[in-house]
Formats: C-alpha cells, structure tokens, sequence
C-alpha cells in the first residue's frame, strides 16, 4: 500500500504529456520553499493500493496521449521505495509511461530496482553549494550527487530540475558550478528551470509553520532569461518551466 | 436555375430540395493550416468601430440603444437600415437602424410592454389596442388553459422558465435553401406540398395545410425584404458574396418575425465554402475579399437583438441570441467537412475580437485534420469562445451528417427536423419532496400526493430513493402538461413561419425536455448512502437543514460510487418523460443543462443532504459542485463522461474552465495538451464541452473595471456572454466556481 497525499488527473508540469501525479506523503528533506509542506510528515496519508492506482490510470488512459502517463511526486516518493515497487511493476506491465519526481537523497536497493522500471526521473537539485544546500533544505548535497551519478552509469533518462531562489540559489557562479558539473552526464535530457513562487506560503500558515522565506520576491523575467542563457551552453535543453 | 446548374456537380439536389447531397458533391475538404488567413480589411475595421461605438451607447443605455414603439416587426415591416451603407459587401438589419429593437406582441403584449416601460419607453397606443383587445398572443392562450398544478409547479420554482410568455425558439430553418434554390423554386415545392395533403380533413391535415400556406406566405415576404435591399432573391446566389448575402436574408428574415430564445444558424461555412471556393478558383475574388464577406456575415450576426425584459435575463443572462453556427464534423462516407471557411468562421474571433456570438461551435471527430485541431485549440486559448461537441457519438447515435446545434447543445438534423423548447425542472428541489412528505420544503405547500412520511429523520437510501421515485413521476407528468400546453399554443398563435418554410414539410420533432441540479442530486444520494445524514426541521416539519456525519465520494472525481448515482438519476427520469405521450407525437428528448438558471434554481432550492445550504447556486449544466472536484480537471472530466448521451439526446453540457499556465508551461504544449484532452475526452463518448482559459484574476478585474473588457468572453452553459453584461450575482457565481488549476 502505497500512502498517499493527494491526487493531480491534470499534470502538466511533472514529465512529459499530460499526467495522473499521485502526491506522495512524506518527505526527508524540509526545504524553505517547499510548496507542498503538508506532504512533508513522514506519517499519515490514504492508504491506496496498486489495483486503485491502475485503475486510475486506466480510465484516464486516452488523455495521456502519446506523451503522457504517470508520475509519483511528493513529498519524497523514494521514502516509500519499497512499496511503490509493486505499484510501477504493475502500471508498467499495462503500458504506462512513468515518472518519479524525487530530491535524489535515497539510495537503497529498493531504489536500484525501482530504477529499472521507470521511465524518466524528475531529478531536483537543490544547491551545488554543500554549505547553501544545507541552508535551504536542512541536508547536504552529496547524497543527490550521489544519485545523479548513479543515475548516470545505468543510463536512465533524467529531467533536472533546479529551483530558482532569488538571492538564495540564482548566483552566477553557483549556476555555472551547476552546468559543469552535469555537461557530461549524457543521460540528462534536459533541465527545467523551476520559477520561485510562494503559492505554498498560506500552508505554512495553516499548520502554524513559518515561512523563511517570506518577502523573497518571485523571479523577475531579467533572471529567468539570464539564468537561461548560462546553463542553456551546458545542457541538450534548457526550459523554464 | 441554369447558371447556377453550370457552376457545380449535378446530383439529386437538381432535382430535389436537397442541400445536403449538394453540399456532399460539392465540398472541398482542407487538411492545410491557418497559415492562408487574412486580416481584417480597412472595411470591415470601419464598420467594426462602428458597431463597437453602437454596443458602448446600448451599454451606457442600460442594454438598450433603441426600440421602435410604432412597428409591430415582421418579416418586411421595417425599411432597409444599414450601418454605413458603402462599406457593407452584405446587407441588412432587423430594423432601420442598427442596434434598434423591434416589437413582436405575438408572444404576448405584456411582455412587451413591460420591456418598453423598463427603458422608459410606452408601446404605441395602436399597438396596445390591437393586442389587447383584437389579437390573442402565445402568452394569452397558455395562460388560458394552464391548469392549477402547473401553475403551482411553475410559480414555486419546480419548472422555470418555461417559454409560455417568450417565443421557444430552437427550430433551425434550412438557410441555405434560399441561396442554393431562390424564392420561387422554393414556393414551387412548397406548392406542390400543399397540393398533396388532401383529405380526409382531420385536425392535423387541416392544421398542417393551414401551415404550409402560411409558408408560401413567409416566402413570398422574404423576397420583398430582398427588394428593400435591392436584391432579387427570386434566383439562386450566383456568386460567392451573394451566397453569403442569400443566407444572411434568409436568416434575418426569421430574426425580424420572431425573437425565439434561441435561433441558431445552422452549419452554414461548409456550404459557403462550396461558392467562395469557385470564385476564387474562378479568380474572380481573392483570399482578403472570401475574409471580408465572412467578417461581414459575422459582424451582422453579432448586432442580431431582441427586446426582453428584465426578469428574463435571470435565466438567460447576457442578452444572448443563440446564432450557433456548427463547424465541422465529418460525412457519412467518412470525409471531414472541415473547409477553409471552417477556419474563416474562427478567424473572426481575431479579426473583430473575442465575441459571444455567433455562438461558434465546433463539431469535433477523432479525425479532424490535425491542423484544424490545433487551430482550434489555439482559438480557444486565445479567446474562451468556443464550444466542442463530440460528432462521432452524434453522427452514430442519430444518423446524420448533417445537423446543426440549436440553442446551446442540441442535435437538430437541418431542414428535416425541428425541436420544441422544454426549459428544464429542478431535480435537487424534487429530491427535498422525497424528504418533506411531497410538500414543497419552502413553501409547506403539497406538491405531491402519496409520499409517505419517513420512518426516520435518519435517512435511509432506500427509502429516500422509493420517495423520490414517486415525486419524479409526478413531476414528469406535470412537465409534460405544460409542454404540451405551450407548443400547442405557441403553433396556434405564434407560428415560426419564415423559419418552417426552410424546413421540409411536416418534420420529425423533438420535445426538448431538461434537467436542472444533477450534482447536487447526485451528492445528496452518495451521502444518505455513504455518510450518516439528518434532517434538521422546523415547526412545519420541513427539512431546512442537514446534518452530516462521515464522508462520502462527490460527483466530479471519477469515482463509480457516485458518479454511477448521477447516471441512474437522470436515465430514470428520462425514461418516465419517454413514456408520455406528446404534442404532435414529438420524440421526447432530455437535457442536462442549466443556461445561468443554476443561479435561480439555488435561490429557489432550500438546504440539500450533501450539504450545500439553502439559495446557494447550483453547478452549472452537469458539471460537478463548485470545489468539490478534488483530484483535478481530468477526473471531473472523467465522471461527466460517464452519463449516457442516449439518455440525455437533447445534450449534456460541461463547462470546463482552467488557467492557462494550467495547460502547460509554453504556448505549443498548452495547444497540444488541449487538443489531447479534447480527444479523450470526446473517446469516452462525452457529448459538449465549453473551454474557457481564463485567469481568475482577470475576471476579477472586469468586474470592477467592466468599460476596459468590452469583448471578454467567457463560456457559460452551452452558450457564452460578454462576461460584462452579467449581473454582479452571476459574475461571482461565475468566478466562484472551479478553475482548474495544478499549480
Ligand atoms: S524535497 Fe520536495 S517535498 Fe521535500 S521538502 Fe523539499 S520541496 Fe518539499
């Protein structure tokens, strides 16, 4: 049994076509823009099995298109490895196409064998900078790195995605770190630039957390564009998402 | 007819009045992209400024530019009236001036009076005279002979807004006739009709002859409305502008005798495309010309008024006119009839800005040409003025290829069918009769005999559902009274001949019942089911509240336990309609359709089970209640789907609205992922669909700053309204309801 957040039939943001988005709960991490903080806690969620989820997918089949198909976001969704093994087992076996959207800190054998049925990996990297990285999310980079790097000697497609925090994650130099460190994983397809926004911030209210980064303005286009014109020399393709 | 015979593939309809074997012999298809368009011409701008300053004085004006208080409009009554006479390329207006409206006491003078007075206006003395006290009106002979109950049902809000004191509308005239055959070829047919409807002479021989002569009548006034304009439309149009023109008097023609709540056009650009086609092959008009003609065609259409009063703009809100225009669809021999006027149609939302009407409506099949798909989608986003009905599920279950919309979402096949107007009745208040003993849970009146009181305030399904049976059937019975009340009479006193006399004679016909308030119909059920309910009651002993205790599964999250509730509803209800007899043996046929009367049926609908609390706003059509769709814009997609078309033939409206950021993060996903919903959702045997990609804050913003949104357009239910014409009450209703959103 898989526990689960909530349900998005009309994903358009998390992997390619239009997709079912199961928001998984529970989360390792805790970043300071996290705009699903209610996924964070580790308990807690709807208990859905494999047959649910296929189902599901299977009446929304047609509107996957020829793209489209499922994705497990969260939360983390690697927290629950081992119970999401089943699930894509499953969906894959009925021809669905599947994503994980995971922030790449858990690497277990679960996982290893998690990674060879799934299609694409929306992989977050946070902050190339250790010292900043455990500022924003309270954890060190390396075990991301890790993954990426693993994530490279098997091959698998990878989406990158990298958050752009104004003043906290839009420095020059960070985002050339960024690029040169992944110019040569071939498995990257592209990377999606992530726009901060606080769509988030009213939760944090509602659970009485809050919100670090309250007063950080949204990107102005200016960033965006020029946050796109450094890293679009270092990867096959570079969006803003 | 020679010219014209010269022109085009010879067929059957050389020798019949046949317009669909023309058009199937003589359509081009296109599977090119939009990129041929043009522009609008300095023409077409001029008169469309025109027209702009036109609609800001009817603005200013409390909705009203004008009325003539003098001339009772028929057919030829008005004079010739242009917008400026030397930019027009087609002609024509429903009085001498634009934007003027015009009187037609035949419905009922009341009415009429009562528009005129609302604007400060008095109707003429000679007028008033005649309708009082000479000439009996449509309103006059319903009111004669309805009975207590339907008056009961319709003043406590079971029934509302019935056409008893405005004109039903719905019936499409064939307004190709006149291009492709001219007057006197038609009053020949017509002739010949007549002549074969001998005796014996039983009530409906009699009423059926007296019909085609008044016909032959209406035919020949439409050939003096073409002298006023100067044009003979004795012949056939020979060109491509007069095909245009042809269509449009043909149109007005029907627009100036009467003022139906809806009056579609049809499916006329394929048909136009045949003649632009050839002139242009000709050489004789260019691409930037065909545009004009039909900005022209379009602009008219869009000054196309009708006098009404307040209280009317509850139900229909917006000043809506109801020219739906069907676009595309495929033949029967499995053709598109997509054309590049298919697309000239569209481009009009470009070249004159969003608008209402025509209310554009596309036909969609799973194999439209992939570059009419995307042009679509692309309209849609730019301008929330389309509306999609699926043609495959259409064209299998009623066996035509060539039908138009009428109204908002309704099948009719053109010239071989017509449609009486039902409104609709109000199901979730049916429901509170099942609870209340059949008394009616606001007014304590009984409604219903034979209800039994509950054994407990506890509801329990089954016995909830026994009840609601018995007061369906009631209220089946006392609908179908009223209908046929008020289509008798509206033949009797109201007759849309102009209209008719484009039809074949004595056409299949379709009794347009609906229903109104299946969501919450559907919620109440899935919580007496699911979750513990009790009713709250007064001192009468009528529910006014509910008390909740559990959850249960909502309509709108493609969840059986539910949605399977809505399907069983509406089914049952249709088959008791089915089973009564009708008018004229009309086929009785079912909507699930609000218009904005989801708005008024709240406000007359006390606190429901699934708990929606006493006057607050229905959901529109058959779309979930407002915020309870939790799993997003496909699973609530996915649960209207699942009713089932052959039990709703008269349509099942959807009103889908979404943020365009929703769709994707750049301009080409966001056209695709549309085109892909559409697609599946169509597959699932969905039947209409309104797309409207709106931010919030936008409409937000029209609201308070409403002279800086002249043309914003948005979709209501199955039609769709300047969104500034809209009442404060149904603009939050509007932007209360669900935009989908993923972010
Ligand atoms: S990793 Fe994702 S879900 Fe977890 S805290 Fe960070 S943003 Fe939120």
């Amino acid at each position: 049994m898989l526990r689960v957040h909530s349900f998005e039939s009309l994903g358009t943001y998390d992997g390619p076509g239009i997709r079912l988005v199961a928001f998984l709960q529970g989360c390792n991490f805790k970043c300071l823009y996290c705009a699903n903080p209610d996924t964070i806690e580790l308990k807690g969620g709807k208990e859905t099995s494999a047959e649910e989820i296929v189902a599901m997918a299977k009446n929304q089949k047609p509107f996957f298109g020829k793209k489209g198909g499922l994705t497990f976001s969260g939360g983390e969704p690697l927290v629950q490895a081992k119970e999401l093994i089943p699930v894509v087992k499953a969906l894959k076996s009925e021809g669905f196409h599947v994503c994980i959207d995971t922030n790449g800190s858990i690497l277990n054998d679960f996982v290893k064998e998690l990674m060879q049925y799934v299609d694409i990996v929306l992989m977050d990297i946070k902050h190339m900078d250790n010292t900043k990285h455990n500022k924003l999310v309270g954890k060190n980079n390396d075990r991301t790195l890790a993954f990426a790097q693993y994530l490279n000697e098997i091959n698998k497609a990878v989406w990158l995605r990298y958050v752009l925090v104004p003043g906290y994650s839009d420095g020059v130099d960070d985002l050339h770190t960024l690029g040169k460190h992944f110019s040569t994983h071939e498995n990257i397809e592209k990377l999606e630039i992530q726009p901060y926004h606080h769509l988030g911030s009213h939760k944090y209210e509602h659970m009485g957390w809050k919100y670090e980064l309250e007063g950080v303005p949204s990107n102005t286009p200016e960033q965006l564009d020029s946050a796109y014109n450094i890293l679009k020399d270092y990867f096959k393709q570079v969006i803003i998402n | 007819m020679s010219e014209v015979k010269e022109m085009f593939a010879a067929d059957l309809w050389n020798e019949q009045i046949n317009v669909r074997n023309f058009v199937q012999k003589n359509i081009t298809p296109f599977e090119g992209d939009s990129s041929f368009l043009c522009g609008p011409t300095e023409r077409t701008q001029k008169l469309w400024d025109l027209c702009r300053a036109a609609i800001k004085e009817e603005m200013d004006n409390n909705g009203v530019r004008s009325i003539d208080t003098e001339i009772v409009s028929t057919i030829a009554s008005f004079d010739a009236g242009y917008i400026q006479k030397d930019l027009e390329l087609i002609v024509g207006l429903q009085t001498d001036e634009l934007l003027k409206r015009a009187m037609k006491p035949y419905g009922g003078i009341a009415v009429v009076e009562k528009a005129c007075t609302e604007q400060g206006l008095e109707v003429s003395d000679r007028v008033k005279d005649i309708f009082r006290n000479y000439a009996k009106t449509h309103n006059d002979g319903v009111f004669d002979v309805y009975t207590d109950e339907i008056r009961k049902y319709r003043s406590l809000g079971f029934l509302t807004g019935l056409p008893d004191n405005y004109a039903r509308g719905r019936i499409i005239g064939d307004y190709r006739r006149l291009a492709l055959y001219g007057i006197d070829r038609l009053i020949d047919a017509k002739k010949e009709d007549l002549a074969g409807l001998t005796g014996p002479m039983t009530d409906e021989k009699i009423r059926l002859r007296e019909e085609v002569a008044e016909q032959i009548k209406a035919l020949g006034q439409i050939k003096l409305l073409g002298q006023t304009y100067g044009l003979d439309l004795s012949r056939p149009a020979e060109s491509a502008q007069e095909a245009v023109q042809w269509v449009y008097m043909a149109y007005l023609a029907a627009v100036k005798e009467q003022d139906g709540a809806a009056m579609s056009l049809g499916n006329v650009s394929s048909f136009l495309d045949i003649y632009i086609q050839y002139d242009l092959e000709k050489g004789t008009i260019t691409e930037e010309l065909a545009q004009e003609f039909i900005d022209q065609f379009v602009m008219k259409l869009r000054m196309v008024r009708h006098l009404r009063m307040n209280a009317y703009n509850e139900i229909f809100a917006g000043d809506p006119t109801w020219v739906t225009e069907a676009i595309g669809g495929k033949l029967m021999d499995g053709r598109h009839k997509i054309t590049k006027t298919s697309f000239r149609f569209l481009q009009t939302l470009y070249n004159l800005g969003a608008s209402p009407e025509p209310n554009m409506t596309v036909l969609w099949s799973q194999s439209l040409p992939e570059n009419f798909k995307k042009f679509c989608s692309q309209v849609s986003i730019d301008t929330s003025s389309i509306q999609y009905e699926n043609d495959d599920l259409m064209q299998d279950t009623r066996q035509s290829d060539d039908y138009g919309i009428a109204c908002c979402v309704s099948f009719q096949e053109i010239g071989k069918q017509i449609q009486f107007f039902g409104a609709r009745t109000n199901l979730a208040k049916t429901l509170l009769l099942a609870i209340n003993g059949g008394r009616c849970e606001m007014s304590g009146k009984q409604i219903v005999e034979g209800i039994p009181e509950l054994s407990s305030d506890e509801l329990n399904f089954d016995e909830v559902m026994a009840n609601y049976k018995i007061a369906m059937k009631d209220v089946a019975r006392v609908y179908n009274e009223s209908m046929n009340v008020i289509h008798y009479m509206h033949d009797k006193y109201y007759y849309e001949k102009a209209q008719m006399a484009l039809v074949d004679t004595n056409p299949k016909i379709n009794l347009a019942y609906g229903i109104a308030g299946l969501s919450i119909v559907a919620d109440s059920l899935s919580a007496i089911k699911h979750a513990k309910v009790k009713v709250v009651r007064n001192e009468q002993g009528l529910s006014t509240d509910f008390k909740i205790e559990g959850e249960f599964p909502c309509y709108g999250n493609d969840d059986d336990r539910v949605d399977n509730l809505a399907v069983d509803v509406s089914s049952h209800f249709n088959q008791l309609l089915k089973s009564l007899g009708t008018y004229k043996d009309a086929e009785p046929t079912m909507s699930i359709l609000t218009i904005t009367s989801n708005v008024v049926y709240g406000l007359k609908t006390g606190a429901t089970p699934d708990g929606r609390a006493q006057g607050v706003a229905f959901a529109p059509g058959a779309n979930p209640m407002h915020g309870r769709d939790k799993n997003g814009a496909i699973a609530s997609l996915n649960s209207v789907a699942k009713l089932d078309y052959k039990n709703a033939l008269d349509g099942i409206s959807n009103t889908f609205s979404i943020i365009p950021k929703s769709l994707g993060a750049d301009a080409d996903v966001r056209r695709e992922n549309l085109v892909t919903m559409m697609d599946a959702y169509f597959s699932k045997e969905a039947h209409h669909l309104n797309v409207n990609v709106l931010n919030r804050e936008l409409l937000e913003d029209a609201m308070e700053n409403p002279g800086e949104y002249p043309q914003l357009t948005i979709r209501v239910s199955g039609y769709a309204v300047n969104f500034v014409r809209l009442t404060r009450e149904q603009q939050m209703e509007v932007i209360s309801r669900s935009f989908h959103s993923n972010m």
